[in-house]
């Protein structure tokens, strides 16, 4: 019982990333056609950022501030990354959508790579508040508190996000640009913003998931994030791209699907399962979950 | 005339390439010693395998408009089932070699039969997973067969004397050549033909292609199981050039560099793609050595770190190459020179694959 607890909130933990990563970019997908294979790189920066801002903050006494400040920090790093990729490299190739995946996937290998030049190819020891690592008691499992952390960061995310989507003017236009762009723009609204704020959007959530992955492994290396990513691509498609809530849905399945298989059956198990998941949802349903629609 | 003037040429190039092993030049640092030496051969080697297995991609992306996010796991299978057949299984090499090739052409048969009913990104999705399935297959490590992360090297006893040992090398170089040589004697043959057509009718519009009574779904299953086949093909020269298999073949990002070698080349074209591959082994090999000399490690930290990574330098080549380039390599070719020398392309270039899904078959 003990072991089932622990493997359904590491599962909820692991599927809490994979939503964050796949929220940015099914929006970004749902709103610009953009398959954005950067994003990777935004968890990578996202998750660096915070280690190196961390280091540097000796005048901040207390552990978790610390920590706190230096995820902020790690968190605006991948907002800016996001609206720069948008606004440097995605902006001159609208609606040449393979164009821009492949800028997206160049994109990916050059800063994975310049990451690697700088902090080297090895693994690096995160620094996280010891308190992530003391364990509560629920059902006679010890749990890892970050587990905790990592759920709640993403319930959060979901709320966040839906909340936008559904109760202010950019929400308004980004739902609206995700059913029909074309429409949007004839009716004179600018939707270039909206693009710009979706890439924000999607670098914070993917540098969020960055963070929670270092505590989460322990450890941060710059090939982390496209590990992460693909999952979180299997998410997408699953959920359904442009679907925040099939995201959500598909990453809880994902997630506890792996870890299920994982320790029940053999290690490796998991990931394979969920490929299969993945190839049995697009055969029967070959849109997903819940194809396009943004709430 | 234009096609026996293409022959010509063909037949000039890879006559020069065959003589290479004879020639005995001071490369300059260029390559690490001289031309004939077995490690500029073996370079070359790789750079001529993955040249062909560059253009078996571009038969898909370029020709049919199949983005496929998995073709590394074919190329895998090559390079894995002869490693372990001959170390693991203690097979004879041409029992090894028959065993690949039914598998090279049964698996894109039933993968390709899957995949290729979601099409776009979809598509791309689908086959990345079988890609990924594959990475983890080999990680799992099953029976001991795929030795992890440590890989399996091919169990030399079993191969025929004249591809052993260093001094061979040029032997091995000239079954890369070979290799390429078929590659491109096939995709040309299959272009050409009626079914090739059909292919690059696909992938202009493929809604078209069934108002005229066609089904895409067989010529695309044929562009997807000869592609692959061929890219089991050249992961079975690679290994016996390299002498191992090593998990990196089967991970996504192969099959990103082989898009990328595409792209760098020319998407859609038969000379673009080998160039592109050749291109992008060469880099990908030499940038890290030529980053250890004494003028890269004199430059200033902010130039010296990028400059010591290939995958930056690459990266970076190849996003400039999608803006100012979009041809790639063999769009200089299309490049005319203007009134007051102004270079333009004489017509618009557009990526190939472009319309793999048209706005409203997006999902």
């Amino acid at each position: 019982m003990d072991t089932f607890v622990l493997l359904t909130l590491t599962g909820l933990a692991l599927g809490a990333m994979y939503f964050l990563i796949a929220s940015g970019l099914s929006l970004i997908y749902g709103l610009m056609g953009v398959l954005n294979f950067a994003h990777g790189a935004f968890i990578t920066v996202g998750t660096y950022a915070t280690w190196w801002s961390e280091s540097k903050l000796d005048a901040i006494g207390s552990d978790p501030l610390r920590f706190v400040v230096a995820a902020g920090i790690g968190l605006l790093c991948g907002a800016v990354l996001g609206a720069l990729v948008e606004i440097v490299l995605i902006r001159p190739l609208y609606q040449r959508h393979i164009e821009q995946a492949l800028v997206t996937v160049g994109l990916s290998l050059a800063l994975i790579a310049l990451v690697q030049g700088i902090w080297g190819p090895t693994e690096r020891i995160y620094p996280t508040p010891k308190w992530m690592y003391e364990t509560t008691s629920i059902l006679g499992a010890q749990i890892p508190n970050d587990r905790f952390v990592e759920i709640a960061a993403a319930v959060v995310t979901l709320g966040a996000l839906t909340a936008f989507l559904r109760y202010t003017r950019y929400g308004l236009i980004i739902r609206a640009g995700v059913e029909n762009r074309a429409m949007v723009t004839a009716l004179g609204i600018d939707v270039k913003k909206a693009f710009t704020l979706v890439f924000a959007i999607g670098g914070v959530a993917a540098a969020l998931a960055g963070v929670l992955a270092g505590v989460y492994f322990g450890s941060v290396d710059p090939h982390q994030g496209t590990s992460l990513l693909i999952f979180a691509f299997i998410v997408t498609v699953i959920g359904g791209l442009g679907s925040i809530t099939g995201s959500a849905v598909a990453a809880v399945a994902v997630g506890l699907i792996q870890q299920y298989a994982n320790y029940y059956a053999s290690s490796g198990t998991g990931d394979l399962a969920v490929v299969l998941l993945l190839a049995l949802t697009l055969l029967v349903k070959p849109g997903g979950l819940a194809p396009k629609v943004a709430h | 005339m234009r096609r026996a003037l293409g022959i010509v040429v063909a037949v000039a190039v890879f006559g020069l390439l065959a003589l290479v092993p004879k020639v005995s030049l001071d490369t300059h640092g260029v390559f690490s010693s001289e031309l004939n030496s077995p490690g500029t051969l073996q370079l070359l080697g790789l750079m001529l395998v993955f040249g062909g297995v560059a253009l078996t991609y571009d038969l898909l992306f370029g020709f049919t408009g199949l983005l496929s996010f998995g073709h590394a796991l074919y190329f895998a299978v090559g390079v894995y089932l002869t490693a372990i057949g001959t170390t693991k299984w203690d097979w004879s090499l041409p029992k090894t070699l028959a065993f690949t090739a039914l598998v090279g052409l049964v698996l894109p048969l039933v993968l390709g039969a899957v995949s290729l009913r979601v099409a776009g990104i979809a598509f791309a999705m689908v086959t990345l997973a079988f890609a990924e399935a594959g990475s983890i297959l080999v990680d799992k490590n099953p029976h001991g067969w795929s030795g992890g992360e440590e890989g399996v090297a091919v169990a030399f006893q079993k191969l025929p004397e004249s591809f052993v040992g260093v001094l061979n090398t040029k032997n091995l170089y000239w079954l890369a050549l070979a290799y390429l040589v078929v590659v491109f004697v096939i995709v040309n043959w299959a272009v050409d033909s009626s079914p090739g057509r059909v292919w690059q009718a696909i992938r202009e519009n493929e809604r078209r292609v069934e108002v005229l009574g066609l089904q895409p779904f067989r010529f695309k299953l044929m562009a997807f199981v000869l592609s692959s086949f061929l890219a089991t093909a050249g992961g079975v020269v690679y290994v016996l050039l390299i002498g191992g298999a090593t998990p990196q073949v089967t991970t996504p990002s192969f099959t990103l560099a082989l898009l990328l070698m595409v792209v760098i080349g020319g998407t859609g074209t038969r000379w673009g793609a080998v160039l592109g591959g050749v291109v992008y082994t060469f880099l990908d090999n030499r940038l890290l050595d030529w980053s250890d000399s004494q003028t890269i490690q004199d430059l200033p930290k902010a130039l010296r770190i990028p400059l010591s990574e290939p995958l930056f330098v690459l990266g970076t080549l190849f996003i400039l190459l999608v803006y100012f380039l979009p041809g790639g390599l063999a769009g200089l070719a299309r490049l005319r020179p203007r009134r007051g020398g102004v270079a333009l392309l004489d017509e618009v270039t557009t990526t190939p694959g472009a319309t793999v899904e048209p706005e409203a078959e997006r999902v």
